[in-house]
C-alpha cells in the first residue's frame, strides 16, 4: 500500500473528469451518488488499458494475454478479500451487482433450505432488490416473509426485531444503510441476536461500502453483497461474499462454460467455489475496473473522507431544514450522507426537473423502496446523496436552487 | 425569458391548471372508470367519464401526481365534455404531435393544450403528460354501466 494521503477535497475533485463538466450550461452539481458513483481517472484508464492492451478471455487460454487477464481477474478476488477484511478469496463471487448477488442467495435458499412454515425476516426499509427475490423464494417454497417495522424517524424497531426473530426464521436479510433515508442500521446487534439462535444474516452493503470502510469479518454476518458502480467502479460488476459452508451447499445459479469440472451426457460435475457460480465469460473488464476503484479507495484517507461527507450532511440538513415548507424524510441519529426531502405544493418529479435546469442532479421518485414510502404516506421524495468529492459549494447550489424554485412556483 | 426551456415547460397556464385543477373530483354517476399509474415516478390518477352514445357529457379526475401530469389531466378533462369520441381522438393526436415537437402550436385552435408543448423539450417528462390520456383510453374499455356508483366501480 502506498502512503495514504490526507484527505484533500480539491485534489480529489480533480481525479473525477465528469466533475469538471457542465450540464445545461451550468457546472455539474452531482448529488445522485446513491444511484451511482462517478468514476475516477484511474478506473477509466484501467478499463481503457485492459481493452487496448490486455483484452483476452480468462481461465482457458495458454497464451500470454489470457494468462495476464486471468491473473488480473483472480488478483482482484484476493484484493476484495483484503478490502472486506476476509480471509478466503474463494468465498468471493463476482456477479452483475448487489441485485444479482441477492438473487443468487435467494435461489440457494429456495433450492436447499426453505420449507413451508419457515420464515425469512427483512425490514420495512429494504430496497426492492432485497424484497422481491425473497417474495419469490417464499412463493416457491411456502415460506413466509416477515417485516421488521421502522419508526417515524426511519429507525428500525429493534424490539419488534427481537420478537419477530424465532426458531422458524431461516434467514435475516437487512440493508446496512438505507438508500432512501440514509439510516445506518445496527447490524452488529442484528447479527448477534440472530446468531444467538443460529439464524444466518445477509447484509446488503450497496449503500454502506461507498461511504465507509466495512470490516465484514468483524461484523460477523454470513453473506455480504455490494455493487461495483456505487463504489466508483464500472457498472455491471458486483460482489457476493458468503461463508464457504453455505456456498458449497447451494446448487449452481447459472450453468454453462467455465463452471464445470467435467461434462458428460450422463452427468456433469461442477467446479469448486467460486468457479461454480461464475458460468460463462464474466465481466473481466468490470473486475479490472473494480480493482482500480478499490486501489483508489485504499489510497484515500477514508476517515477524512467520511468526516467530510458527514460535515456535508450536517450542513445540507441545516440549510434545507431552514427552508419554509421543506420537510426532511429520514432523521435517524446515525445516517450516511443521504437526504430525502419533500416540499409543500411541489411534486418531487417537478423538483428534479427544476434543479436539473440549474445543473443540480438529484433523484426524484420512490428509490426502489415503495413499501417504505407507503409507510410514510408519500409516493415519492426528492433525494440528494453525497460522496466524498462533493463540496460545500454543492450544498449551497442545492439550497439556492430550491429557494429559486419555490419563488418560481409561488 | 421566453427562450428558457424551464419557463416553456412550466408556463403560467400549466401552473394554473396544476394549482386549480378543473373537473377535479370523481363523478358519482359515471359510465366509465379507470386508474392510471406510472411505476417509474409514482404518479397516480383516477378518471371517471360519463358517455351518452359516442359523446362524452362529463369527466372528472383525482390525482397524486406531478404538475405536468395534474395539469395535463385538468386540460384533458376540461376539453372532453361535449366532444364525440372521434373529436377526442383528433385532440389526442394533436397533443401527441405537440409533445413530439412535430407541429407548432396554434394558440387559437389549441387553447390550453398549447401549454403542454414545452414538455417536448423534456423527454423524461413526456410520460407525465400522457398518463391522463392513457388512463382515458383504458377507461373507454372499462364500461361501468349507466348509473354505476363509485364504490362499486372501485371494487372491480
Amino acid at each position: 500500500m502506498t502512503d495514504r494521503k490526507t484527505f484533500d477535497r480539491q485534489s480529489v475533485r480533480a481525479d473525477f473528469p465528469i466533475l469538471q463538466t457542465e450540464v445545461r450550461g451550468k457546472p455539474l452539481t452531482y448529488l445522485d451518488n446513491a444511484a451511482t458513483g462517478q468514476k475516477p481517472n484511474a478506473v477509466i484508464e484501467a478499463l481503457n488499458d485492459y481493452y487496448a492492451a490486455e483484452n483476452s478471455n480468462i481461465h482457458r487460454g495458454v497464451h500470454y494475454l489470457s494468462e495476464m487477464a486471468t491473473d488480473a481477474y483472480e488478483a482482484t478476488r484476493a484484493k476484495l478479500a483484503g478490502f472486506l477484511h476476509l480471509p478466503d478469496p474463494d468465498e468471493i463471487i463476482f456477479t452483475r451487482g448487489a441485485t444479482e448477488s441477492i438473487n443468487l442467495i435467494a435461489h440457494g435458499f429456495t433450492e436447499t433450505i426453505l420449507q413451508p412454515g419457515d420464515e425469512v425476516l427483512i425490514t420495512h426499509m429494504e430496497h426492492h432488490a432485497n424484497i422481491v427475490p425473497w417474495q419469490i423464494a417464499c412463493q416457491r417454497t411456502g415460506a413466509e416473509l416477515k417485516i421488521v417495522p421502522v419508526d417515524d424517524r426511519g429507525v428500525l424497531d429493534m424490539e419488534a426485531y427481537s420478537r419477530l426473530l424465532n426458531e422458524r426464521t431461516k434467514l435475516v436479510s437487512v440493508v446496512h444503510c438505507s438508500n432512501s433515508l440514509g439510516t445506518i442500521n445496527p447490524v452488529k446487534e442484528i447479527i448477534a441476536q440472530a446468531h444467538a439462535i443460529d439464524v444466518p444474516v445477509l447484509i446488503d452493503g450497496a449503500q454502506s461500502v461507498p461511504h465507509a470502510p466495512v470490516d465484514v469479518a468483524e461484523l460477523g454476518c454470513d453473506f455480504f453483497v455490494f455493487s461495483g458502480h456505487k463504489i466508483f467502479g464500472p457498472t455491471g460488476i458486483g460482489v457476493l461474499w458468503g461463508r464457504r459452508e453455505w456456498l458449497e451447499r447451494f446448487p449452481p445459479y447459472q450453468s454453462g462454460g467455465d463452471m464445470i469440472e467435467r461434462v458428460d451426457f450422463d452427468g456433469t460435475t461442477y467446479k469448486a467455489i467460486p468457479g461454480k457460480f461464475e458460468a460463462g465469460t464474466p465481466h473481466i473488464a468490470g473486475v479490472i475496473g473494480l480493482s482500480a476503484a478499490i486501489d483508489y479507495l485504499d489510497n484515500l484517507d477514508r476517515d477524512g473522507a467520511l468526516a467530510h461527507e458527514q460535515a456535508l450532511l450536517e450542513t445540507a440538513t441545516e440549510k434545507l431544514s431552514a427552508i419554509e415548507g421543506l420537510r426532511i424524510l429520514g432523521t435517524a441519529p446515525h445516517k450516511a450522507a443521504v437526504l430525502s426531502f419533500l416540499i409543500d405544493g411541489i411534486h418531487p418529479h417537478d423538483i428534479g426537473t427544476f434543479l436539473d435546469a440549474d445543473g443540480v442532479a438529484i433523484r426524484a421518485g420512490h428509490h426502489c423502496t415503495q413499501p417504505l414510502l407507503k409507510r410514510y404516506g408519500v409516493p415519492a421524495t426528492a433525494r440528494a446523496s453525497f460522496a466524498f468529492y462533493n463540496d460545500f459549494a454543492d450544498v449551497d447550489r442545492l439550497a439556492e436552487a430550491v429557494l429559486r424554485m419555490q419563488r418560481f412556483f409561488g | 425569458m421566453s427562450g428558457d426551456p424551464l419557463q416553456q415547460l412550466y408556463q403560467d397556464i400549466l401552473l394554473d391548471h396544476n394549482k386549480r385543477p378543473r373537473h377535479y373530483g370523481l363523478l358519482v354517476q359515471h359510465s366509465h372508470h379507470a386508474e392510471g399509474y406510472n411505476p417509474l415516478c409514482g404518479d397516480r390518477m383516477e378518471l371517471t367519464l360519463q358517455l351518452e352514445g359516442d359523446r362524452i357529457t362529463d369527466a372528472g379526475f383525482e390525482a397524486a401526481a406531478c404538475a405536468i401530469c395534474q395539469a395535463s389531466a385538468s386540460i384533458m378533462t376540461e376539453s372532453l365534455p361535449g366532444k364525440s369520441l372521434a373529436e377526442v381522438a383528433q385532440l389526442e393526436a394533436r397533443m401527441q404531435s405537440l409533445l413530439e415537437d412535430k407541429e407548432t402550436t396554434d394558440p387559437e385552435a389549441d387553447g390550453d393544450l398549447a401549454a403542454l408543448a414545452g414538455v417536448s423539450q423534456f423527454p423524461a417528462r413526456i410520460k407525465c403528460a400522457t398518463l391522463p390520456w392513457h388512463t382515458f383510453k383504458r377507461a373507454l374499455k372499462q364500461e361501468t354501466g349507466g348509473d354505476h356508483d363509485l364504490g362499486a366501480a372501485q371494487t372491480e
